[in-house]
């Protein structure tokens, strides 16, 4: 009891500003907060939100078609232009590339997932993750370039359909109308491939995340109730793993939508959203149907988002 | 009297982990029976065994006089109420509860309406359209248990349904339990390590060690005649007398057990049976247990409320009756 009666109940402080300010930020940790979210906070708010602003604003200007100048002036007028059958057009076929990659993206990753997440352990867990991410660690560029080498009408997918004898199917596949054409390199279903091969990552990842969280005894659980394999799936892990499919396909879907790059290198030469951006605030310089243009992607996640929510997507979380 | 639950010879190895080693089990229908046992003792494996979740690595389990082997639990008239009672956290109660009729295509009206029984039953009227998250333990435990008796099992799994209650809860869950077994006829069988519990709820209990059932017999034989040196201090921490210890007291070289409330203190040293040293002292309201050490070796003993507790390191004597001295099956 005496020797503990030596040591001081408080300890002096060790002085200094560093220790003032830990004592400073124990007793406020709202100054903390402020502190530590300060600067990323100002950085959000005033470039990132900023400039969407600013995109927001240009959309309701239009240009002056003699001229070719902006008239900073508010007008419906510019997104009136994008129901014009050209511009409709490049709506309609990003829409529906974005939802064809974004369910074929779950469909691919949701087994992969269920996998990593429910039977892989210790080694076979690292190399899942090894596997999903390597392919993001190299280049985009490079990535889209060596797939138009594959896909290319002399490249190694067109040998191989050759030496197993299967021409007929990759030449029935590209009679097909529409999404088929000379080569898979410039045709709708390597743009499709592509796509699907490029975000896979990002549709795995938080699929995985979200079947990590099912415990295994919600579907012992269900098998002991009655409920085959089948009816535990639709029950019991699909509805588990929906926050995570619909987390994964708002990175598939706007990620789609958004691109420029990967149409522009594979498949035919229509455009798509991104590109149409593009071609206006460069060559056209037509800012603000560009900023219209770009809008579109902005409104249609918002829909889908709120669609997801009234549907359920996110009772499980 | 028909045999619910039988295991022929019954393993489930895992790699070289023997988790049920040569099981031999029967449970009579309408039998409230206890599997006893500390953790990884095997008794959460016959659990599941019986459930399906888990295959005899050899050996044959029987439930009804019907080959179990091979047959998922989805099949099987036998259903679970979870340690952690595993509600579906994205349906309502009232869905949860009607989820097993569901998936076995009982149409909807009289699904919701068997359902809202069984809350009725387990006295949670009213609470189907919470979401599990909003119910307390207690509740989260009673719906789990009407989700499985809706489906009118003929065998009930229960594993450590109560482990996760407080006292006050376990105690009237207890009561309940065993007041719903009886009038439902249902085969009850749970697990639990509490020995308390098993003792208190079931008509017999079986307690494992080591994946095997040291003794299977009802609670008075368990308690009162235990076989091993382990169910002797696993079931009601009795005193366990070396062969030495014995042979001073009775005259014969066995292992034997003494249960505390049957030791005493003596005033004298005439009236004792042996000399031994007090250690510590544990009050308990209306008894105080009394640790005291003789031979080498533990004893404990009880001291009626308003009576002498001596010091911590003084002499005392202890008495019992000798035929008190159970005589155990282990070799000296």
């Amino acid at each position: 009891m005496s020797a503990q009666g030596t040591s001081p109940m408080v300890r002096p402080s060790t002085g200094g500003v560093a220790a003032r300010m830990a004592d400073r930020f124990w007793r406020q940790p709202k100054l903390l907060l402020v502190t530590l979210l300060a600067l990323p906070l100002g950085w959000l708010v005033f470039v990132y939100i900023g400039s969407l602003l600013v995109l927001l604003l240009q959309s309701f200007y239009s240009i002056d078609e003699m001229s070719g100048l902006v008239v900073p002036e508010f007008t419906l007028k510019t997104y009136g232009e994008l129901f014009t059958p050209s511009n409709l057009d490049i709506i309609v076929r990003t829409l529906l590339m974005s939802s064809a990659v974004t369910l074929a993206c779950a469909t691919i990753a949701f087994p992969i997932a269920y996998f990593a997440a429910r039977y892989a352990k210790g080694k076979w867990k690292a190399l899942f993750y090894l596997g999903v991410m390597l392919p993001l660690w190299s280049s985009y560029l490079v990535k889209v370039y060596a797939w138009k080498l594959i896909l290319a009408k002399e490249g190694i997918l067109t040998w191989i359909f050759t030496k197993l004898h299967l021409t007929f199917l990759l030449d029935a596949l590209l009679s097909t109308p529409v999404i088929g054409g000379n080569s898979l390199s410039v045709s709708y279903i390597g743009t499709f491939l592509v796509f699907v091969y490029v975000w896979l990552p990002f549709m795995i990842l938080p699929v995985q995340a979200a079947l990590e969280r099912v415990p295994g005894n919600l579907i012992e659980a269900s098998g002991d109730l009655g409920a085959n394999s089948r009816q535990t799936f639709r029950n019991v892990i699909f509805p588990l793993a929906l926050p995570g499919i619909v987390a994964g396909s708002i990175f598939t879907f706007s990620l789609t939508m958004g691109d420029y790059i990967i149409p522009q290198i594979i498949g035919s030469s229509r455009l798509f959203i991104g590109q149409a951006v593009y071609a206006q605030q460069g060559t056209a310089g037509n800012i603000p149907l560009a900023a219209a243009l770009t809008v579109v992607p902005v409104v249609i996640m918002g829909v889908y988002l709120y669609a997801a929510k009234r549907m359920g997507a996110f009772d499980a979380l | 009297m028909t045999i619910a639950v039988k295991f022929d010879a019954v393993s489930r190895h895992f790699g070289t982990v023997r988790a049920v080693d040569c099981v031999d089990l029967e449970i009579a229908e309408g039998e409230f029976f206890a599997m006893l046992g500390p953790s990884g003792s095997g008794k959460t494996t016959c659990l599941r065994l019986i459930a399906g979740f888990e295959q005899p690595t050899s050996g044959s389990i029987e439930i009804f006089g019907e080959r179990a082997e091979g047959v998922p639990p989805y099949r099987r008239s036998v259903n679970t109420v979870f340690q952690d009672y595993a509600l579906f956290p994205h349906l309502t109660v009232l869905d949860n509860v009607a989820y097993g009729l569901m998936v076995k295509g009982v149409e909807k009206s009289a699904r919701l309406k068997a359902a809202e029984d069984a809350l009725a039953m387990v006295k949670l009227p009213g609470f189907g359209a919470r979401k599990p998250s909003q119910l307390s333990g207690g509740q989260r435990q009673r719906v789990a248990l009407a989700r499985a008796l809706v489906n009118k099992p003929r065998v009930l799994l229960l594993d450590e349904p109560l482990g996760a209650l407080d006292l006050k809860l376990r105690e009237q869950m207890q009561e309940e339990l065993k007041t719903l077994q009886k009038s439902l006829g249902i085969t009850f069988i749970f697990v639990t390590h509490d020995q308390g519990e098993a003792l208190s709820m079931a008509d017999r209990v079986a307690v494992f060690n080591d994946g095997k059932i040291v003794q299977a017999g009802s609670p008075a034989e368990v308690y009162g005649k235990p076989r091993t040196r382990f169910v002797a201090d696993f079931v009601g921490s009795s005193n366990v007398l070396t062969p030495d210890l014995t042979a001073k007291v009775s005259g014969q070289r066995r292992w034997s057990s003494l249960r505390p409330e049957q030791v005493t203190l003596a005033a004298s040293k005439a009236s004792g049976v042996l000399e031994a040293r007090m250690v510590a002292a544990h009050y308990l309201g209306s008894t105080t247990r009394v640790v005291t050490e003789a031979g080498g070796q533990r004893i404990a003993g009880v001291v009626q409320a308003g009576q002498a507790v001596p010091e911590a390191g003084s002499l005392v004597h202890l008495a019992f009756d000798k035929a008190a001295l159970h005589f155990l099956e282990d070799q000296p």
